[in-house]
């Protein structure tokens, strides 16, 4: 699993907003969990997540990006220059500075019937925010 | 717990049974399917959680979306209101069973169809006993 991005900080109103572009390179199919869409698996609910630390928030997590990924579907996850689909506004001015910001991708395994579980994908990566806002860059 | 709606969809479809733990101490992350109410209204919603914000103290703040819908919970939730709480949550998705439900809603909307299963399932009984 691997994992690039690159970053700035935008504000708006009164909250840190930042963007993050990123690359996703996955084998779900052949990695440690191995077969993982077995005769009881329907679809895996991928998602990548940002967590991280701020002064108002002890822990704060943001789903940048989600994708269902139907049985059948292609399970090798090759994205480049992806942008998140959500906005990652923080409660506060947490971003700004920030040099932790811990992207990770986990899944939720939806059977056919049975138990939901959520798996944390191996390999995750620190992102750091700039310490001064971008003004005008485009998105 | 039934499923009413599609904001699930392809995971959960109307009828389907969900399996629910309603832990307090478990905590709310990401990713989670959780079952809460929205002050005022009766039926309770499903949806997975897209955002927290955690303070030192345990107090939590959350946003959720289904994954069928385009956007965001914020335009379900009270006037006013921005995020969920803890105390909003009723339960945790742990499991599910597909389609069984629908069995229930039919045994509910059609008193003939609820006589017939249960004279099936009699029947079914008898013969197994042999």
């Amino acid at each position: 699993l691997r994992k690039n991005v690159e970053d700035f900080t935008g504000p708006r109103e009164r909250s840190d907003l930042g963007f993050v572009t990123f690359d996703i390179t996955a084998d779900i199919l052949n990695g440690k969990i191995g077969s993982i869409f077995d005769w009881n698996v329907k679809q895996l609910f991928l998602y990548l997540s940002a967590e991280y630390s701020t002064k108002n928030n002890a822990l704060n997590q943001v789903v940048l990006w989600d994708k269902i990924m139907l049985r059948g579907d292609n399970p090798r996850l090759s994205l480049k220059d992806m942008k998140s689909k959500y906005f990652f506004f923080d409660d506060g001015n947490g971003l700004k500075g920030n040099r932790n910001i811990t992207l990770t991708l986990s899944w939720n395994v939806v059977p056919n019937a049975g138990i939901l579980p959520l798996v944390t994908g191996s390999g995750h990566v620190s992102v750091p925010f700039p310490d001064t806002y971008e003004t005008t860059k485009s998105y | 717990l039934l499923f009413f709606s599609g904001s699930m969809e392809p995971a959960f479809h109307r009828g389907d049974l969900l399996f629910l733990t309603n832990r307090i101490e478990d905590p709310i992350r990401v990713g989670e399917i959780v079952v809460f109410r929205i002050e005022g209204r009766e039926i309770p919603i499903v949806h997975r959680v897209l955002k927290i914000h955690e303070k030192r103290n345990g107090d939590i703040k959350f946003l959720t979306k289904g994954d069928n819908n385009a956007v965001d919970d914020r335009g379900l939730y009270k006037q006013g209101q921005h995020w969920l709480e803890k105390k909003d949550v009723v339960g945790r998705a742990r499991g599910f069973v597909p389609y069984i439900g629908i069995v229930t809603i039919l045994m509910n909307d059609y008193p003939k169809f609820k006589y017939a299963v249960l004279f099936l399932l009699g029947l079914f009984v008898l013969v197994h006993r042999e």
